[in-house]
């Protein structure tokens, strides 16, 4: 288990850390989520060491490693623009944590060639970083953080200098690592979307704090505040309050839209508004609305819904939300 | 494991590595526009002149003019044991000039990136002074601070010691300016990557940046190797020019032109200049296996 408690860290007078805390259980993927300049690398640069902390304690397996140097804590590290040793081959920077441990040879070998395995790089032994494209040399430097077999595994923006689609098989490929390894991963994202695929437990971060850790799913359906709502996952305000786009209902019928929303305890009301553009995007259609008090959102629908109704611009349809997004209304026990 | 495992070769669902870093072999001159021809050969044909005007054509007619005595006299000339010594001298010191170049080299340019300190931006500015000062000026400076009446009671005044300080004065830059750019250019995180390893600060010194930094030491070191075998100005009041002891090459060629013997001169000089070309050529070669290491086409 890692456990950061009230770590706090100033960069003159930016607060890159405010008194954060948290424990990351072991064998757990983690993801810390938040915009840039919200902490997240900061905090997985100081739990690896390679940042110092102004206050507070970091832990791992219940070893203060605070002041201990990033050589000294047991940590695989991989880094957003890779930071592949460009003078040797693939196999020299996987062994290279091994050789200066002076491992013995064949050990050496075997490993490194078993984990060349593993990321999919057998037979690129001799290659040069060079000649790897963008998301084999991640993979190369993946596979020389597992080498020296880490206690934990920290990953910063890994996928973030790859293209969407390297970006989203690398990472169910690193999920997937993950049910075979079962190292403990912390692995920092501004992608919530990247966040909510890879990881099994995620900390939201927002100006050096944390607004809130859980499972993908409490985040999503029981945000603790707005700010964790409408970043993870897209959001639409009705009647002043934030709601997800997909629990919108359009209804044609006025008096059935009051007579549903009254079913709705604590819902923001009916919203009267007009369809500016009906957008399909396959499965699902995106309805852009302007309520009469002329604030703008967008319904998301399912194709057979828009098809029943049959919406088109300039129409005249009433909105309503089919829960509450009340950000109040949340397991404590989620909330830090 | 083979769940996890990737199929090979999958650079067809990959970009292509990202332009910033060489990636394969250059384009070929084939490949280009036959609009581009005409310019290539114009460009091809200026520089062409160009050096043979400036470089070339001098180099010949010192080579021509060394061999005014005949093989015989060429090899007679150079091997005179005064020449032979003063050679000996020249490439003796500026060897060890160089080596110390090499190491105090990296290391004020490795402060000068890597630390913060006040006035950083002025001694920044005073690397390049040796450059801009006429050659004779350090050689008076040098011989005031170290010469007979030495306020600080050092006396290099005709030692060898002289030569080796005047030499390192007048080549400081070199290796500096070549680091400096290199050092900047350095990805700190392929260090915090070597550290989170677990290399200690010496090892990632020694495996990680040194090899990077290594062309642009050898290159910056051997600059200042060549120009330390030609240097004149610097030395001239300082090293005394005592034959067999201090008299270095340029200070002999001076000596023979003096004593109305230009053949000599020339054929010495044109010794020097051999192995100034070797020196560099070497260098090169050199340099270029290590560039096509780092960027072997796949």
């Amino acid at each position: 288990m890692i456990s950061v408690t009230d770590a706090r860290k100033t960069y003159g007078d930016f607060v890159a850390l405010d008194g954060v805390s948290i424990d990351i259980p072991s064998g757990s993927l983690t993801a810390l989520l938040g915009p840039s300049g919200s902490g997240k690398s900061t905090l997985l640069r100081s739990i690896a060491g390679l940042e110092g902390l102004d206050g507070g304690v970091v832990s791992i397996a219940g070893v203060d490693v605070t002041h201990q140097p990033p050589q000294k804590r047991g940590i695989g590290f991989v880094f957003q623009h890779y930071a592949a040793f460009k003078h040797m081959t693939v196999r020299d920077n996987v062994a290279f944590g091994l050789t200066i441990r002076k491992r013995p040879k064949a050990e050496v070998r075997k490993k490194v060639d078993d984990l060349l395995e593993i990321v999919g790089l057998d037979g690129f032994q001799h290659r040069y970083p060079s000649q790897l494209s963008g998301g084999q040399r991640q993979r190369m430097a993946l596979a020389r953080a597992l080498a020296v077999d880490p206690q934990v595994l920290l990953l910063d923006e890994p996928f973030g200098a790859l293209d969407a689609k390297v970006r989203a098989d690398l990472r169910r490929w690193l999920r997937r690592l993950h049910d075979e390894v079962h190292v403990t991963t912390v692995l920092v994202t501004h992608d919530q979307e990247e966040a909510l695929d890879v990881a099994d437990r995620i900390a939201v971060l927002n100006q050096g704090r944390i607004e809130q850790v859980g499972d993908p799913v409490s985040l999503y359906e029981k945000p603790a505040n707005d700010f964790v709502m409408s970043f993870l996952g897209s959001v639409a305000r009705l009647g002043g309050q934030l709601v997800r786009p997909h629990d919108i209902v359009l209804e044609r019928d006025r008096a059935a839209a009051f007579e549903a929303d009254a079913r709705t305890p604590g819902s923001p009301g009916v919203v009267t508004a007009t369809v500016e553009r009906v957008v399909r995007l396959g499965f699902e259609v995106r309805v852009e609305l302007r309520a009469d008090s002329g604030e703008r959102f967008a319904a998301q629908v399912t194709r057979a819904e828009a098809d029943r109704q049959q919406f088109g611009p300039g129409e005249t349809v009433h909105a309503r939300a089919t829960r509450p997004a009340d950000a109040t209304e949340v397991d404590p026990a989620l909330a830090i | 494991m083979t769940a996890t495992t990737l199929p090979r070769g999958d650079s067809a669902t990959e970009p292509d590595p990202p332009h910033d870093e060489p990636a394969g072999a250059p384009p070929t001159r084939e490949g280009r526009r036959p609009a581009a021809t005409a310019g290539r050969a114009l460009g091809l044909g200026v520089v062409g002149l160009w050096l043979s005007v400036i470089v070339l054509l001098p180099l010949a007619a010192l080579t021509v003019r060394s061999f005014d005595e005949g093989v015989g006299g060429f090899w007679d000339a150079v091997t005179a044991p005064v020449a032979l010594a003063a050679l000996g001298v020249t490439l003796g010191v500026s060897a060890v000039v160089a080596l110390l170049n090499a190491v105090m080299g990296t290391l004020v340019a490795w402060v000068l990136v890597r630390d913060d300190f006040p006035g950083q931006r002025v001694v920044n500015a005073l690397i390049d002074l040796p450059f801009a000062l006429p050659t004779i000026v350090a050689s008076i400076v040098l011989l005031s601070l170290y010469g007979p009446n030495s306020p600080v009671g050092i006396h290099l005044n005709a030692t060898r010691w002289a030569l080796v300080v005047a030499l390192t004065f007048v080549t400081l830059p070199f290796v500096v300016r070549s680091v400096q750019p290199v050092l900047i250019e350095l990805d700190r995180e392929v260090e915090e990557a070597a550290a989170s390893l677990g290399a200690s600060n010496l090892t990632t010194f020694r495996r990680v940046v040194l090899p990077t930094l290594a062309p642009a030491v050898i290159s910056g070191t051997g600059l200042a190797f060549a120009r330390a075998v030609g240097e004149y100005g610097s030395v001239v009041l300082i090293g005394g020019n005592i034959p067999r002891e201090t008299q270095v090459v340029s200070q002999y060629i001076q000596q023979q032109i003096e004593i109305d013997r230009p053949a000599n001169a020339a054929a010495v000089s044109v010794a020097l200049l051999a192995v100034s070309f070797l020196t560099l050529f070497v260098l090169r070669v050199w340099a270029g296996r290590n560039q096509r290491k780092e960027a072997r086409s796949s």
